[in-house]
């Protein structure tokens, strides 16, 4: 069995293709993998595997996926991480995750997240923190937390997170894995419970590079039930490139430069990677993003702002907690919002509420959009002379459970180096670039709108030349 | 910076009944956030249009033609307090 859960999902699929492996076979390994968890990676674990035949047939074969607790899934607990929305089970299905099953990837199991994917570390789930596979008294990253977890540790051949400002590609740098943030609209919204609807999208973590391409294929698309999905130029073309050549990188030194606060063995990494590239084939310029260093600032106004609205929904009436008394509907709304959040999200909602509020709208929110136009037009500038920008993904390794929980700011710049991305709507990838004091340590790559196929190849380059070893969080 | 009484304002907009602890500690952790928030009003942003979508997506139509929708005890079955068909609440009270 433990050959099994040595495959990649492309690898498993081509077996399976091929006659060599049964898929309800490599469910069940999984399965039983999963449902022993001691990482706290999974909110819900199936009982059985999908009855049916005819998975050979399709593009993913039945190799089954693990999908963040926010995407709803019908008739299974969908919480998105919240005490607010505990057993909830929705009456429907998430677009992305009704694409994938019906492209052969079954659901295997929900994964933990921070609480409706506010925070970098997963310590802010109503249902614990999940620990990170290289090193248990250290943080998976967040929120995708439990989703990385998951896949690093083996306990899932692939999942589906989302990404609002990092989500996904700073779990998978601090569990040395591959997280990919598509171009805004690319995949549906349509039943991810909403964080920040402008930034929220969804995206693979996964062992490889392959595997990412493999996913996003199969998620993309126009969909009727979201109106900021989009028709994708093109198709996703599975990787092939094996060097970098006429690749032109542009290292951002407004957010590689101090002000970053990059830890020096993630630099001395990052460093050793671009020459890596350099040898590759690669062109290395430093190339400016001026307003880059203040996308967290704008972050922090337009991500609360838009959660503050979107978490208005939560009101006791139609779904989830309500906090029973015979007090009027103000005070059941108000005690039930009270109980049922966590501290990170009551903060956002206040942050976000008090930007929107009267006679601080325009200073806080309307700069903060200002702010946004000019971080895009930053890239759109950059990428007239480079191909890719290129940072550490997250500024520092998995750091220790608790060591931040105290000081909110000093979480939010976890969020520095992937912020800027999110707000300009680009696609970015992050791969394992090696180890810092054990610990993996992500490489960023970010491309123009709709470069994914470009990206996916540059990164499946990198990836062969770095042979980065992810088995020791397998155990 | 943010008191008190401005912690309590917007945490009765936000629907939050805040412990008297929470209301402390918001005003101190959203002050600081604030701070380091604030240095993006130093920006010349003289004449930027704000962003209102990242991609170009103008006019998003669909067909208007009616779909049967979930049935009515699908719905009920979540809420939680289904009454007379409908979603049951307390009184609304004198606001």
């Amino acid at each position: 069995m433990s050959d099994l859960i040595d495959l990649t999902a492309a690898q498993a699929a081509e077996r399976i293709g091929a006659g060599e492996i049964d898929p309800a076979e490599l469910f069940e390994a999984y399965r039983q993998r999963a449902a022993a968890d001691e990482l706290n990676a999974f909110t819900w674990v199936a009982e059985a595997p999908p009855t049916g035949d005819g998975r050979a047939q399709t593009p993913l074969k039945g190799v089954p996926i693990a999908a963040k607790d926010l995407f709803c899934t019908e008739g299974v607990p969908s919480q998105s991480g919240s005490r607010i929305l505990e057993g909830y089970r929705p009456p429907y299905t998430a677009t992305v995750i009704q694409k994938l099953a019906d492209a052969g990837a079954p659901l295997l199991a929900k994964t933990n997240q921070d609480e409706f994917a506010m925070g970098s570390s997963n310590e802010n789930s109503g249902f614990g923190p999940v620990l990170n596979p290289w090193d248990r008294r250290r943080v998976p990253g967040g929120s995708s937390g439990g989703s990385a977890a998951a896949v690093a540790a083996g306990l899932a051949p692939w999942a589906i997170g989302t990404d609002t400002g990092g989500s996904i590609r700073q779990p998978a740098a601090l569990c040395g894995i591959v997280g990919l943030k598509p171009t805004y609209g690319a995949c549906s919204r349509y039943g991810m419970i909403a964080f920040a609807s402008s930034l929220d999208q969804a995206g693979p973590l996964t062992r490889d590079v392959t595997d990412a391409a493999l996913i996003l294929r199969n998620t993309i698309g126009r969909d009727p039930h979201d109106s900021t999905s989009l028709e994708f130029p093109g198709t996703i073309e599975l990787p092939s490139a094996e060097d970098l050549k006429g690749i032109r990188l542009g290292v951002p030194e407004d957010l590689t430069g101090a002000e970053g606060g990059i830890e020096p063995g993630v630099m001395d990494n990052f460093k050793q990677t671009l020459a890596l590239a350099q040898r590759l084939g690669a062109s290395i310029e430093p190339c400016r993003l001026p307003h880059a260093p203040h996308a967290l600032s704008a972050y922090y106004l337009i991500a609360p702002a838009e959660a503050s609205a979107n978490l208005a929904r939560f009101d006791a009436v139609r779904y989830g907690l309500r906090v029973a008394g015979d007090e009027d509907l103000t005070t059941m709304y108000s005690r039930t919002r009270e109980e049922g959040f966590g501290a990170e999200v009551k903060r956002r909602i206040m942050l976000g509420t008090y930007a929107l509020s009267s006679g601080y709208y325009d200073a806080y929110y309307g700069t903060a959009q200002k702010v946004r136009t000019r971080i895009a037009d930053d890239f759109r500038a950059a990428f007239e002379r480079f191909d890719f920008i290129v940072t550490p993904t997250s500024p520092c390794t998995a750091f220790e459970l608790g060591s931040k929980t105290d000081d909110p700011l000093a979480m939010y710049l976890n969020d520095f180096l992937a912020v800027p991305m999110s707000l300009a709507g680009i696609p970015a990838i992050s791969i394992p670039s090696g180890l810092s004091d054990g610990l993996p340590v992500g490489f960023q790559l970010a491309g123009p709108a709709f470069s994914e196929s470009r990206l996916i190849d540059a990164a499946y380059a990198l990836e062969r030349a770095i042979e980065f070893d992810g088995s020791p969080a397998r155990g | 910076m943010l008191d008190k009484a401005q912690v309590l304002h917007v945490a009765r907009l936000a629907r939050l009944e805040l412990s008297d602890d929470e209301v402390d500690r918001m005003a101190a952790e959203l002050s600081h956030v604030l701070d380091h928030i604030e240095k993006i009003r130093e920006l010349d942003l003289e004449g930027v249009p704000p962003t209102s979508h990242v991609v170009d997506v103008v006019n998003v139509l669909r067909a208007d033609e009616p779909t049967p929708p979930l049935p009515r005890e699908v719905i009920l079955a979540a809420a939680p307090e289904p009454l007379n068909d409908g979603f049951g609440v307390p009184s609304p009270g004198a606001q």
